[in-house]
């Protein structure tokens, strides 16, 4: 009898496959159930938001924005809307700058909750999911009466923001936080402490802090690798300097390895409650006042370039604009957290198993367009 | 932390004629490097104590007109400062050497940048299209590129009669 002998198999997953998030193909070449090789084949998305950027002028822009990540299109809104601001020389009305955070900490909120309720069905968990979706809810109402929008906000303005909040709004905003600062906790028991999914993620696929700075991971992936960096903190805009409040690291959470999928996962957990923390600051503080400043109608930013950094729910969005005096931008360059939490897979799902690449693009929260854009 | 200046006096200290232009004033201080040298810059940058700009946050092309330009936006964690070099090549056969060695970040952001702009990055282990299909015709973030016609059969024009191309001053309206 001869050796037992194993092929490499190439096999395909994706562009449509539940737990890709999005139209993402994989290119898997495996030894049994190992994966030897993981090839992502991005673009099936690629809507041209560059060139598109080039050629419609600053504002009109922003509803782009929106599909960039769409689980986070306030934090989107928002990056572009401070790029143009800081190369046109733009103030911001203070209510504007509290609603700003209000709004985008709320999004951050959603985004997270698709996030972690995702991973958890992608580990065949359902029910966080929809718990998770049925808190989302309660958000997009807040959205809905504020801007009429659901997904797709288009609130952020070049030097403020498109509408005020109603009458009673802030008080909603307060009373949804009190119904869900306690939900954190529940969610925490329904998943975050269930044995079968904590085995499935807190030993797999560990990014050390060197190999996340090298790949350019940002946001919750970097700080799920021990690494305390977030632009609020460190490189503020907006009023975060005026706000109090943690960034949350991994630290090898529940017996795992640093920077597993676990810590990942939990870092995003505990940033939720910073987020009710900000919100409250802000709600507290929000002064009255106006939301936007004059700004002319065709706007035209003096010739320069400027590279505007700013944290969303999938870290770092950056967009590097040069101006040469026209109507329309000469350039936009975009870089998104997911591109570069795509671009490490191929490196870090080598030697595990499928069902655990299916963990690791949950746990680095990858979301299609804003891979593709 | 060190200031853009200090930055670009130790960059210019060391490789004097290589740096081809310092821009220290605006939001975007930056050098332009020459090409062939930019390796050895870049090796610097990441390696040096007191700059130690490890992160590569993007690799952006440029079009010029004249020529083609790669700018790489850096951040140091270690010290939090940050600082851009800019690189210039012929639009005929642009070809700048790959940092991917440097910053493994670059390997995805030069083949984009090679995509769309058509900045060919020499010593890049996998130098192919990433966002548009393989079989694409030229790069579509170059100024002069024309859009195609239809692509695999597929018509790429909208039916002028029906959606008539407002163009783009309609949205300024």
């Amino acid at each position: 009898m001869s050796p037992l002998q194993t092929d490499i198999w190439t096999l395909n997953m994706g562009p449509q496959h539940p737990s890709t998030h999005g139209v993402i193909r994989f290119v898997l070449k495996t030894d049994g159930e190992i994966i030897a090789e993981a090839d992502p084949d991005v673009g099936f998305l690629h809507r041209g938001l560059e060139k598109i950027a080039e050629l419609v002028p600053y504002p009109a822009f922003m509803p782009y924005t929106d599909r960039l990540d769409y689980l986070a299109a306030i934090n989107m809104n928002w990056a572009w809307a401070l790029s143009v601001e800081r190369l046109a020389g733009i103030e911001v009305p203070p209510r504007a700058e509290y609603l700003r955070v209000i709004t985008a900490e709320l999004n951050r909120i959603a985004s997270h909750l698709i996030s972690i309720g995702s991973l958890a069905s992608d580990m065949g968990a359902f029910t966080p999911f929809v718990h998770a979706i049925r808190d989302r809810e309660r958000i997009n109402d807040l959205f809905e009466e504020l801007c009429g929008a659901r997904l797709t906000f288009n609130y952020v303005r070049i030097g403020g923001v498109g509408q005020d909040a109603p009458a009673g709004w802030c008080e909603r905003v307060r009373g949804f936080l009190d119904y869900y600062e306690p939900m954190i906790d529940v969610f925490n028991q329904l998943i975050s402490d269930n044995k079968i999914f904590v085995e499935r993620l807190r030993q797999v696929a560990p990014v050390s802090a060197e190999m996340a700075k090298a790949y350019g991971l940002v946001g919750p992936n970097l700080r799920g690798s021990g690494v305390k960096f977030d632009l609020r903190k460190d490189e503020p805009y907006g009023i975060y300097p005026q706000l109090e409040f943690e960034v949350p690291v991994g630290r090898g959470y529940r017996d795992g390895v640093l920077g597993s999928c676990f810590d990942r996962y939990m870092v995003r957990i505990e940033e939720l409650r910073q987020c009710v923390k900000i919100i409250r600051q802000c709600l507290d503080r929000i002064p009255e006042g106006e939301i936007q400043v004059k700004v002319p109608k065709a706007l035209r930013p003096p010739k320069g370039e400027v590279y505007c950094r700013t944290e969303a729910p999938r870290g770092e969005v950056g967009f590097y604009v040069i101006s040469n005096g026209e109507k329309t931008p000469a350039r936009v360059k975009i870089r998104t957290g997911s591109w570069s939490a795509m671009s490490i897979i191929r490196e870090l799902a080598q030697g595990w198993m499928i069902a655990d690449l299916v963990a690791i693009i949950g746990s680095l929260d990858v979301i299609a367009p804003e891979v593709d854009r | 932390m060190a200031t853009p200046a200090a930055i670009a006096e130790q960059v210019q200290a060391r490789f004097g004629p290589a740096v081809l232009a310092s821009v220290l004033q605006g939001q975007l201080p930056h050098l332009v490097i020459e090409a062939g040298r930019l390796q050895e810059v870049c090796a610097f940058l990441k390696d040096s104590p007191e700059l130690k700009l490890d992160f590569l946050s993007a690799v952006a092309g440029v079009d010029l007109g004249g020529e083609l330009q790669a700018v790489y936006l850096l951040y140091s964690y270690a010290h939090h400062h940050s600082f851009a070099l800019k690189v210039n090549a012929p639009r005929e056969n642009p070809t700048i050497p790959t940092v991917s060695g440097i910053w493994p970040a670059a390997n995805w952001h030069e083949r984009e940048t090679f995509d769309l702009m058509g900045i060919r990055f020499s010593g890049h282990p996998d130098l192919r299209r990433i966002l548009l299909p393989e079989d694409w015709l030229g790069h579509p973030l170059r100024k002069d590129y024309k859009y195609p016609e239809s692509y695999d059969g597929i018509t790429l024009r909208r039916d002028e009669e029906d959606w008539p191309d407002p163009g783009p001053e309609a949205l300024s309206k």
